[in-house]
This record gives C-alpha cells, structure tokens and sequence, in this order.
C-alpha cells in the first residue's frame, strides 16, 4: 500500500494501481473514454488527464501509476480547462445524433459533456462527415461520424478475441473505423464491441431504433443460453425484453457474453408463447380458462395416490428450468404419488457451438442442478406404459416419439412457449419465462445464481409451483 | 578548415567509396575499434553533440540509456525521414557524401552494441535510396560492413527501410511502429525507444546529420569538435535556408553564427532589395520570429530558445515584406491537418480545426473572435496534452503568428482579404 493525496484527500491504495484506478475507486470521478478494465492502455481520449504536484506536464491518470507521496489534483481551474478543452475537441466533428442516436441516454460522452464541461459551443465551421450504418457484420452496424476513434473496440479484437477485424484506417480528423479488408465483424463475441464503444459509433443491428433507452427498465439476471450462466442485464419495457447486456461478474464471465446467448432473449416475447391454457379437445388445441385446464387435469389423475400402481405418475424435470420449477414438480409428485417416476430432459442441438472462453457446448442453463437432485431421486430412462406424465419444458424429439409409443393416460405439458404443433400433448398449461419470475440456476461450475422477475408474467401464464399446488389441493 | 561535414561536398565522385576513402572515409574505424566501446560513448559525450533531428537532445546521453547487460538485441536506427517542411539538409549529406553517414553509423552502432541497424528513408526519397544502396553495397565489398569489420570481431548490417510518405514517422516512436510493419502511431513515453524501442528491444534513433559528425569527432577528438560552435551547442550546423533570399541553399554554419549575419552574408540577403519581415529558423514545428527579433537571435539552441524559438533541425526560411502572414500561416496548418497521424484527440481535432479558422480567416470569412479562438484553442493543444509533440508543433506557430502579426491578421479579417496586395 502506498499513501496519495488525490485532491487533497488522503488515500491508502495498493501499489501498482493507476492514478484512474485509485480515483474511481475512491468515488472521485475522473473522466475517461479510451481507458477499460479489460484491455491494454491506448492512452488516445486523453480525457483523463490530470495535474501532479511538481510536475511540469499534465498525465493521464489511466496510465500513470500511483507512488508513496503523489498528490493528484483532478478538480482545479487548470484540469477542468483541460477536460473542457478536450470535450469541446471531441464534439469538433461529432455529429451530435443524440435525438436519434441510441446511446443517448447511456452516453459517457454526454454525461462527461454535462458533469466536466457545460461549455457553450464555440463551433462555427463545417463538420467532417462520415459514413453512417455501415454493417460491420452481421450483428454490429457502425456510425462511423460518432466513432470518436477511442479503440476500445479494436483492441477487443486484438486482445479478447484474438480475431483482429477492426482497424482505423486514413489520419487525421479523417481517421476511420473499419474492417480490414476481406474481414467481417463475426466473432462469436462481435456484440461486445458494442458495450465497450463509449458512444453511438457501433450499435446492434438487432437493438437499433428499436427503443429509447430511458425508457427501459432493467433486471439482473443471468443469461439461459448455456451452462455457462453469464450474468446479464436484462433490459425491458412492456412486458417485452429489448436486450440482454452482460453484468459484471469476475467469476462467470467477466463483463463480457457471446452472441449468440445474448439474443436469447427472443424467446421471451415470441409470438409462440402459450398466453392460455390450452386442453386438447377432438384432437385439437383448444383456449380454456385455468379452471377449466385444471378441472381437466384433476380428473385424470388418479383419486387414491396409494392405490395407484407404482408406475403410474411420471415427472419430467428438465435442464432448461430453474431450479424452483423443477423441485416444485418433484415435490408435487412426491405428494400425489407413492412411487412416482421420474426422468430428465434438457435441449439438444447438433453440432452445438462451444469454446474454451465462455460458450458451452451444453445448451442448458441448469444441468448442474439436474446432477443435485439426482442424488435424491433416482431417474428411470424410459417412459412407463399408460402413465400420467408431467412434462416441464420440452422433450427431445427422442423421448416424444417414446411417449407416443407408451400410450399415456394424460400428458400435462407445463410450457412458456409452444415450440411445434405437439401432438404428443394433451393439456399445456402456460408458465412465466425466467423473465417473468425469480429463479435459481445452477451453472457448470456449480455457482448458484439468481435470476430476477423483470416483469408479471406475459398472458394468464402462472408460476409451476403454483398450478401444481393448486392441483394437489383439489386432488 | 572550417566545416566538418561539408568538405568534399564540391566532389562530384565523392559518393564513390575509393574518392570517399581517398579523403578520410572510414579512416576513424581502426581508431574507434581500438577503443572499448563506453569510451567511444564517452568520447561523443565530452563533445557534446546535440542531437540534429530537432530536439537538440545530447547524443552521448542518450547512448547511456541504453541498459548494460540486457540480454536483448540492440538496435541502430539513423532517421532520414526528413520531411519537416523546410528541412532538406540530411538529403544533401547522402547525395554529396553518403560513406561519411554510413561511417558514423558504424561508430554509434559500436559505441552502443548493436549488430543490425537501419536508415528509416523517407518514401520520396527514392533517388537517396538508390545512392545509399549502392553505398552499402560498396562498404561490404570494402569490408566495413558485414561480419568481423577490420578484423575486431564486430559485426554490423545495415538495411534501409523506405517510409510511405507520412510526417509523423519521423517522429521516432511512430518511426518505430511503422518500422515494425504497424501503422505509423507515435508511442507513449516513457518507455523511452533506449529501454523499450523496435521490438521492445533498447534502440537508439539517430538524425543522418548527427550521425555524420561521428567520423569527426572520433578522427579528431572532442577537443577538437568544441572548438566550433558555443559551449552548449558545439558544432557546426546544416541550414537548409529557402525563402525570399538571393541564394537559398543548404550551408554548414559554425554554431552561434548571428540570424542576420547568416541572412547577410551566407545567403545574399533578402531578395528583391525588399526588407525582412520574419524567419523560422529551425523548421516549420517552431514559432516564427520578426525582423526585430531575427536581429538578436544566433544560430545556436540556446540563442533560438532564449528567443522563443527553436533551432530545430535548420529547416529555415525567410519571408519578405509583401509575405502574407495569414497565408503562411493556413500553408502551415493545412500541412499539420493533413499529417496528424489522429490518434489522439487534442491532435486530431485541433490541427483539422485550426486549420479551417485559417483558411476561413484567409479566403475573408474571418472574425475577429476568431484570434482568441486559434490562441485558445492552440493553448488546448499543448504541453503534454497529446502523445507526441506533433500537436505542439502546430499550436505552438499559430500562437506565434497570430500574437506577433496580430494587426496583419486583425487587417485581413476587416477587408476580407490581403491588405498587402491591392484590390
Ligand atoms: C512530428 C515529428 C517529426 C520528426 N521528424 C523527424 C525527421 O524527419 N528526422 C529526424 O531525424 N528527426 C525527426 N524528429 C525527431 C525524432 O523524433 C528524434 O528526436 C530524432 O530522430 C532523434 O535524433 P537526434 O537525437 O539525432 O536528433 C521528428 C519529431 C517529431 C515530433
Ligand atoms: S454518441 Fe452520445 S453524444 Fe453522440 S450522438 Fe449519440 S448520444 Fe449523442
Ligand atoms: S467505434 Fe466506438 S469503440 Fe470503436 S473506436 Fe470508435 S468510439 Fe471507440
Ligand atoms: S499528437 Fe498528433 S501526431 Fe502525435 S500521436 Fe497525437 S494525433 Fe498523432
Ligand atoms: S482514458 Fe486515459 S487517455 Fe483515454
């Protein structure tokens, strides 16, 4: 630990941290753009330049290294004249898009403009202009006049993903983001370079024009898209999720998620969701209100739990549902049978996308719970004949065609979304997405983690533990 | 004798390795590798030679950076990127006697333990390259590059790698990145190119003209050497002078030689029988003086300093009475704008901007707001703002002209053009 003074408050930091570093995490607000956690020093925003005491020259703080004795002053008339001059240099060519921009609102560059500068404009001349939306690949589409050329995004390719797509090309006021040439942003991981760009130069394809920012509301939750877990915000209006972005956990996924897990979330609004329950009537689906659904279900479940051969009351549990879910279809069954049967069930994808950083061959987000509650249930393989089967999730095409075969007496399928026709079914009742209640999630390195309700459930869909409650009372 | 570099400059067949010999090249090696080399270090320390490439660094100093025992590759690096505007005096050196370069970068690779080193040559340089390619040729046939130079058992190879044509890698840090194959960024400093340079190994960047003062010194001594020039600017000095004069050329100078007596004598005094209205001494990157200030300034580093300028690298011109200032000074910002690199803000903006004010000012869309906004602005450009003093080197002229011609300019926005011209 070394003793500085930043501002003339007295601070104890470790030794080797950055002047930047001690001051944030000291609550001191310096302003910076080009600096990140995760990537090497490219020193160019010079946004966060500050004063040392005897020192003739200013530095930036995201660079210089703390020392026993430093005094740093990052408020004086001199910084401030600094910052403002480095802002106003900033807005030079900056096309000032904010009404139409979708960082607006989440925009670095406009609160450093409000916290550090507030200077009228002093700009009278022409602005350099740049092209705009220009798809850098399939998911990242550049504004190439709001690029204030930081290089955030470059060195994620150089440095996260060893990818190297992007590059500044031409000098000057002219500098230019691009691809070299031949290379497309497609990186498994392409939509991070859209967190990290401090403005509205990389926005997603996907996200883009689609909501103003302010109006989302937010929830931390965690990504579903594999075992990997990674901890997410969910941002969201409506009743409708806009966007995943990663949450910061050191552990899971640092601040970073893949593609392809963060556009996830569009299971969660699709038009497949079961908003009702349904119940098959001369072998079509039909809408029903819940009492109907659960009357229908009751009644076919067998009266006497105890005169009921052993076989007869089957659970699926699934690596796709929370760890609630799947305990309050166990417990249920446990309760209205004596010895009822269960079997597991999780999403199988061929050829399934996978590397050694975060994305998991494994498409579910709590097979690891699977594995715990196999300690205190024993999971038969094969479907018994004529059964009352509770399925939750999905089944693999597999184990449908198996069902079929086992002639069922009644399937009760406890499903968000109706994924096919399903045939196989003869009561869907419609459950909340991890969306629309709290869960837990066991990740592939055992890490519980929650997810939050973001928002009520979409339609007349009802928590598991609920409905299956609601049966067992009335059973 | 007065001059050390310029000697057989008038030699036609000088660039030829036996004429070259015949006059001395090489002579100082037998000399230079019967020394050890901290003492040919010390040696070029006691001469106190400053480094020509503009900053006026001292060049034993620098050598002593390097650090002793690393176990990395240490190399040579002899920047003859020149393209500061007004600076055309390492061309003259490699087309009129390019064996005395060669053998100064043999002394300072000795002197500092490097095995491989390089001439990073400006792109447009191409008939320089041509001649230095030969002359290289022409010292490994000779034996005084290659393997065992004169039996001492130092090795030394020298390539040339041609630039593209961009200012700032002149700059030695973006030198460094664009001689790695990377796009020519100047480097934060520290690390210093002595600690960390081409491949993170310690490399030393010399200017073609400090290099070539080697021979001199290690043939004669640094006793010697101070004879010429002042006490802190030992030495002659190439000036390349252009401008309003009779006789623009390049010029050896003793150091110390007074700006007026340089302008009287050496160059046959403004042209036209017109009257001196301004000079930049050292280069286009530093602040021009007036007439008045030109009369107390030398031709040394501490004389330019003490004016407020600097000595640079000799890139000197002289502008007449009927010199437009504004108009010199949009010519000097366009070429800033235009060779920012753009890697960091204050640079990449600021050159852009400046330069539109200018021009704006000079095509007689000025306003007289507009003064305080270029001396501002230009304030934000400056001292240490950025990562190279490229943005320096424009801030720092506009200062100058608008502070010391504030009336000519004030005159300009007011009739919308010119007031020197008529109509
Ligand atoms: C923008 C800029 C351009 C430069 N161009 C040159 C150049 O063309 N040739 C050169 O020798 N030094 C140039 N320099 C200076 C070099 O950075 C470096 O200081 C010099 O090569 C060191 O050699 P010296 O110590 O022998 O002078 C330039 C510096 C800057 C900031
Ligand atoms: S990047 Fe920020 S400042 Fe720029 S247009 Fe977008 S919201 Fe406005
Ligand atoms: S696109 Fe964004 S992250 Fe990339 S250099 Fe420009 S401002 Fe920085
Ligand atoms: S000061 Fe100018 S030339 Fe130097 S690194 Fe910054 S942008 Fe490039
Ligand atoms: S954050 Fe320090 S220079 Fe950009």
């Amino acid at each position: 630990m070394v003793k500085i003074k930043i501002d003339n408050q007295e601070l104890e930091v470790a030794e080797g941290t950055t002047v930047l570093q001690a001051a944030l995490d000291n609550k001191i607000d310096v302003p910076y753009f080009c600096w990140h956690s995760k990537l090497s020093i490219a020193g160019n925003c010079r946004m966060c330049l500050v004063n040392l005491k005897g020192s003739p020259k200013p530095v930036i703080s995201c660079r210089e290294r703390v020392r026993e004795g430093l005094e740093v002053d990052t408020k004086s008339p001199e910084v401030k004249k600094m910052q403002q001059g480095v802002l106003e240099f900033i807005l030079l060519n900056h096309p000032l898009d904010c009404p139409i921009c979708d960082q607006s609102g989440e925009c670095p560059l406009q609160d450093n403009y409000f916290k550090f500068s507030k200077f009228p404009s002093r700009i009278e001349d022409q602005k350099i202009h740049k092209p705009k939306a220009v798809p850098l690949g399939p998911l990242v589409t550049l504004d190439d006049e709001r690029c204030i050329v930081c290089t955030r995004c470059v060195r994620f390719c150089d440095e996260v993903t060893g990818t190297h797509e992007l590059c500044v090309t031409e000098r000057g006021g002219h500098s230019t983001l691009r691809t070299y040439p031949g290379a497309e942003l497609k990186n498994p991981y392409s939509l991070c370079t859209v967190d990290i760009c401090p403005v509205g130069a990389l926005t997603s394809t996907d996200f883009r024009f689609k909501k103003r920012v302010w109006f989302l509301k937010s929830a931390d939750s965690i990504c579903t898209g594999c075992a990997t877990g990674c901890n997410i915000k969910m941002d969201w209006d409506d009743q409708i999720v806009y966007r995943y972005r990663p949450r910061e956990n050191e552990a899971v996924n640092q601040c970073w998620m893949c593609d392809e897990g963060r556009l996830t979330y569009k299971f969660i609004n699709d038009k497949n969701r079961v908003l009702e329950p349904l119940v098959k009537k001369h072998g079509e689906f039909q809408r029903v209100g819940w009492d109907e659904a659960l009357a229908f279900t009751r009644k076919r479940i067998p009266r006497e739990a105890h005169e009921v051969s052993a076989s007869s009351c089957v659970g699926v549990v699934s690596a796709q549902a929370s760890c609630e879910e799947n305990t309050a279809l166990v417990k249920f069954l446990q309760q209205v049978s004596k010895e009822p049967v269960f079997l597991t069930t999780k999403k199988e994808i061929a050829n399934p996308s996978h590397d050694d950083f975060l994305i998991d061959a494994d498409k579910n987000p709590n097979s690891a719970f699977l594995k715990v509650l196999g300690k205190e249930i024993s999971y038969a393989r094969h479907f018994p004949k004529e059964a009352v089967v509770f399925v939750l999730d999905n089944l693999t095409e597999a184990q449908k065609k198996e069902l079929v075969d086992a002639r069922p007496k009644l399937v009760v399928w406890l499903a968000s979304n109706l994924w096919e026709p399903s045939h196989w079914a003869d009561v869907v009742l419609p459950k909340p997405t991890f969306a629309e209640q709290d869960g837990t999630f066991i990740n592939r390195q055992n890490r519980e983690q929650k997810t939050n309700k973001a928002f009520a459930p979409r339609g007349l869909a009802r928590p598991v533990g609920e409905v299956l409650r609601e049966i067992r009372l009335q059973t | 004798m007065s001059s050390i570099l310029n000697n057989n400059w008038n030699n036609p067949r000088q660039r030829e390795i036996k004429t070259a010999m015949a006059n001395g090249a090489y002579a100082s090696l037998k000399k230079v590798f019967n020394m050890q080399p901290v003492e040919v270090t010390e040696e070029v320390k006691k001469s106190g030679l400053r480094g020509r490439g503009g900053a006026g660094f001292l060049t034993g100093m620098k050598w002593g950076f390097i650090p002793k025992n690393s176990k990395k590759t240490v190399y040579l690096i002899n920047n003859f990127d020149e393209s500061e505007p007004g600076t055309f005096k390492d061309r003259a050196i490699v087309e009129k006697d390019p064996h005395r370069m060669l053998e100064g970068m043999i002394i300072a690779a000795y002197a500092i333990g490097a095995r491989t080193a390089y001439i990073y040559i400006r792109g447009e340089y191409y008939r320089q390259w041509e001649i230095l390619e030969k002359a290289i040729a022409e010292a490994c046939r000779e034996g005084f590059l290659g393997k065992n130079i004169l039996r001492s058992g130092f090795d030394l190879d020298i390539y040339q790698h041609r630039g593209a044509g961009a200012y700032i890698c002149g700059e030695e840090t973006a030198l460094l990145s664009s001689l790695e194959g990377g796009r020519g960024y100047p480097r934060i400093k520290p690390p210093f190119p002595a600690i960390e340079g081409a491949w993170r190994c310690p490399t030393i960047v010399n200017n073609v003209e400090t290099l070539s003062n080697l021979p001199f010194i290690m043939n004669n001594g640094a006793a010697a050497y101070r004879k010429f020039g002042t006490e802190k600017s030992p030495g002659t000095k190439l000036i390349s002078a252009s401008g309003h004069v009779n006789k623009p050329g390049v010029y050896e100078v003793e150091m110390g030689l007074p700006v007026r007596t340089f302008v009287e004598e050496h160059l046959g005094g403004v042209w036209k029988g017109r009257k001196l209205k301004g000079v930049v001494p050292g280069g286009s990157s530093f602040q021009v003086l007036t007439a008045e200030e030109t009369s107390k300034c030398c031709l040394d580093f501490e004389s330019c300093a003490g004016c407020g300028t600097s000595l640079g690298s000799g890139g000197f011109y002289v502008m007449d009475e009927t010199t437009c200032m504004v108009k010199m000074l949009q010519y000097t910002a366009k070429f800033y704008e235009h060779e920012s690199c753009g890697q960091c803000t204050p640079c990449r903006e600021g050159t852009g901007w400046v330069s539109q004010i200018v021009r704006r000012i000079e095509e007689g869309h000025g306003r007289q707001r507009d003064l305080d906004l270029l001396i501002d602005v230009s304030k934000n450009m400056v001292n240490g703002r950025t990562i190279c003093v490229f943005a320096d080197a424009l801030a720092l002229p506009v200062i100058s002209y608008v502070t010391k011609f504030r009336a000519e300019f004030e005159e300009h926005i007011k009739l919308g053009r010119c007031s020197l011209q008529n109509g």
